[in-house]
């Protein structure tokens, strides 16, 4: 026996009204795209869950897949039985049997079907007897089990249900519209990024190269931090602006101190061009209050003038170690943390001012023609995809 | 020629070859260079690393390069009792282990560590039982091998792998140096903090290997320097060996799905075939792995016949490799329990997944004649 099922449960979009369907759907998309690499399997919508039949494939492995899918409540494996009392008295043994960490139990009967014989109490009876008659390690607690063994007698079929495993909650990505998330190479922007994609965003990066003042390895990090969060969605475009040129003309020309908040400012200009160009419509980001110079209140105000579209900033209220804590979650803290130089810390005012003045920027500004450089930039956009799925071709393949 | 020592050692396979050639002469700049040269080969060494992870079903992070065997065993057992040793001095093996992890804890002995060798079965086999009696408040570590190399006998790991979750305070050590790529072990959620495994033994390169070592496992380093492979095992990459090694990895994995079958079918043959040999006793048992066959022909010095073959081309071996300058009983079959005359005229046919039937059916012909002609001249 083993488990064959992996019963889906939907938390928050359940509430949805009339567009229930369309998130739904999409879950459901997004799970068959998750699970592409086990051929095998197909997901099934019935009344209010979703099964996934594994048709032979490795519970666990599936079962990975989906805990981080985005839209999904809880998990649980199941075994598909006939109504039958010894097979589900079977059923109920492998499962109680099959997991870790389990001293008490408690059986929880559901008859839907109700030309089943035997009544739901009465099968509880029978089959907590038959877990306690034919082990000797578990006790029966009502109260506070270890586990829970849930069993459904459905029309069709019996469906034994084990641990209730958490899922990441959130909308299925790709229900709420594109975002263009500025990824650095830093601890915060990959952070921001997931939790946009767990409001049901999908995503594309942006990021400024400034070669050969930063390197090959810092773009491959940017790439390997998007490839980290095609973890929870699928691939993810990333537009490689050059920015070499339009960053050594800013801090030629423009005073120091005023650099790096003009530099911000073109980041966006140059953003909300490929959003444009993309139909994307609004830009992430990883700012915080607070943090470093330029995330105070007067320089947010500055650089967001620039432009009208929405910019969603998931973590500005977070303090540094929140962000930490989800970053080291989702894997992407040790990536983060490699010391290439980037962008940023390339070139770095002595003293950046930490309450900008938008006249006074606008007046810098206005002593200088930007257009062709940023111009210039966009179209100079290279567009990487890395992908979700096992990578394709790669240079190396014949080495490994 | 009909090679049949392949646990004592592998042919590289000839795309392993071509890896290991090209990467030495294309990719050989110091992956920890800054330079762009450095950060292709580093691309390269991660690109092996996470593949490597992918076979194996683990972390990137988890995946150590050694240079085999020996110096995976070493680096765990030590490398636990040194960083472990304030909280405790005790570690369980078994009495069959390869010496580089017998003599690896036997020589923790001089630095006061207490070792409990655990006995085996008739099978080779021992009881998971044993081992969870054997565990005291100060046991830090448990280090038992997968499939034996003299035997074939396969150990109960994913037993102690249950009884080591239980006490989440010693560390599991698996030495699966004749067991990857022939009986299969998952790491993930298994117990198993440590796992041992070595390139030349499936068609890889000699001085390659792979230790695995889950994280939150911290082990104090055999070798300090640059800080390589996440600080447990300085000194510049072996790039070349790296790559070779996982190439081995994934065609050995492949090979195991395809052809598992067809190996256990050709093992049975030469059992059921040695079994009906006069003088013949098989020691491996029949729930063993598949590429391990030990038997011993009564009476006829193992030696003369691993000559006697030789001179017809067909290589296979004593006891172990590692071991065969000892003179004498095998250690493994002693602790089995077999009789003097059965432990001292032990041999070993190591099987891989080139071996053919027909290769088998030679042999057999050969040794049978071998046996007789020395028992004749004995006479």
């Amino acid at each position: 026996m083993q488990y064959d099922h992996i019963l889906i449960r939907y938390g928050e979009m359940a509430l949805k009204g009339k567009n229930i369907k369309k998130f739904i759907t999409r879950l459901q998309e997004n799970i068959q795209h998750k699970l592409k690499e086990f051929p095998n399997t197909k997901v099934k919508r019935t009344q209010g869950r979703m099964f996934v039949l594994l048709n032979g494939h490795e519970p666990d492995q599936v079962l990975d897949k989906c805990k981080n899918i985005f839209g999904i409540q809880s998990l649980s494996l199941a075994i598909k039985v006939e109504n039958d009392v010894d097979a589900i008295k079977g059923a109920a043994l492998y499962a109680l049997t099959n997991s870790v960490d389990v001293r008490q139990f408690k059986v929880t009967v559901k008859r839907i079907n109700k030309d089943f014989p035997v009544g739901s109490q009465e099968m509880n009876q029978v089959l907590g007897g038959h877990l306690l008659s034919n082990t000797d390690r578990y006790t029966v607690d009502v109260h506070q089990p270890d586990m829970e063994i849930k069993v459904e007698i459905r029309a069709e079929a019996t469906y034994i249900t084990s641990h209730v495993i958490p899922g990441l909650g959130g909308l299925p990505v790709g229900t709420s519209g594109k975002s263009l998330l500025m990824l650095s190479g830093g601890i915060d922007s990959p952070v921001a990024g997931y939790l946009a994609m767990k409001r049901g965003v999908q995503i594309e990066a942006i990021h400024f190269h400034s070669p050969p003042f930063t390197s090959e390895r810092a773009k491959q990090k940017v790439f390997d931090l998007a490839e980290k969060l095609t973890k929870y969605g699928s691939s993810i475009k990333i537009h490689v602006v050059p920015f070499t040129k339009l960053q050594q003309e800013i801090f030629r020309e423009m005073p120091d101190g005023y650099a790096m908040t003009i530099m911000r400012r073109m980041m966006l200009r140059i953003s909300e061009k490929i959003s444009e160009k993309e139909s994307i419509l609004s830009i992430t980001t990883g700012e915080n209050l607070g943090q470093v110079a330029s995330q105070t209140m007067e320089s947010m105000n500055t650089i967001n003038e620039v432009t009208n579209y929405p910019i969603l900033r998931p973590l500005i209220t977070m303090d540094k170690q929140e962000i930490i804590k989800i970053a080291q979650a989702i894997n992407t803290y040790e990536t983060s943390i490699l010391p290439y130089e980037d962008c940023c810390t390339i070139f770095v005012p002595k003293s950046p001012k930490t309450k900008p003045n938008r006249e006074k920027v606008n007046q810098f500004e206005s002593n200088n023609d930007f257009t062709d450089l940023i111009e210039e930039a966009v179209n100079g956009t290279e567009v990487v995809k890395v992908t979700d799925q096992r990578e394709a071709a790669s240079v190396f393949d014949d080495l490994l | 020629m009909i090679y049949l020592d392949n646990s004592a050692t592998t042919k590289p396979d000839p795309s392993v070859l071509k890896s290991f050639e090209k990467v030495s002469s294309q990719y050989f700049a110091n992956p920890s260079s800054i330079h762009q040269f450095g950060g292709e080969t580093e691309k390269l060494l991660k690109q092996a690393k996470k593949q490597a992870a992918d076979i194996l079903n683990v972390g990137t992070d988890e995946i150590v390069f050694t240079s085999g065997g020996t110096e995976g065993n070493n680096t765990a057992i030590k490398g636990i009792a040194l960083e472990h040793q304030g909280r405790g001095k005790h570690i369980i093996t078994s009495e069959i282990e390869h010496p580089s992890v017998y003599d690896a804890c036997q020589s923790l002995k001089t630095l006061g560590f207490e070792i409990t060798y655990l006995p085996v079965n008739q099978n080779g086999v021992l009881a998971a039982r044993d081992v969870e009696n054997a565990i005291r408040p100060d046991t830090i570590l448990i280090s038992l091998m997968h499939v034996n190399n003299e035997l074939g006998s396969i150990q109960p790991i994913k037993e102690v792998g249950e009884i080591a979750k239980q006490h989440p305070k010693l560390f599991f050590h698996v030495d699966d140096v004749q067991g990857i790529g022939k009986v299969p072990i998952p790491l993930k959620n298994s117990g198993i903090d440590l796992c041992t495994f070595s390139g030349h033994k499936i068609h890889g390169l000699k001085g390659t290997g792979i230790l695995y070592i889950a994280n939150r496992t911290k082990l104090f380093p055999l070798l300090h320097g640059g800080n390589q492979e996440q600080g447990i095992r300085s000194g510049t990459e072996n790039l070349a060996g790296a790559v070779s090694m996982v190439k081995a990895l994934r065609l050995i994995k492949e090979r195991e799905k395809k052809e598992i079958n067809r190996l256990y079918e050709i093992s049975d043959y030469l059992k059921n075939e040695l079994r009906n040999l006069a003088g013949v006793e098989v020691n491996t048992a029949d729930d063993a792995a598949p590429h391990i066959i030990n038997f011993s022909a009564l009476g006829v010095k193992p030696e003369v016949i691993i000559h006697m073959l030789g001179e017809q081309d067909i290589f296979i071996s004593t006891k172990s490799a590692c071991s065969s300058k000892q003179k004498d009983e095998s250690k493994v079959l002693a602790a089995c329990g077999f009789n003097k005359g059965r432990s001292t005229s032990g041999l070993r046919v190591s099987l891989s997944y080139q071996t053919t039937k027909d290769e088998i059916t030679v042999f057999l012909q050969t040794i049978e004649k071998a046996i007789n002609q020395f028992k004749e001249a004995m006479e």
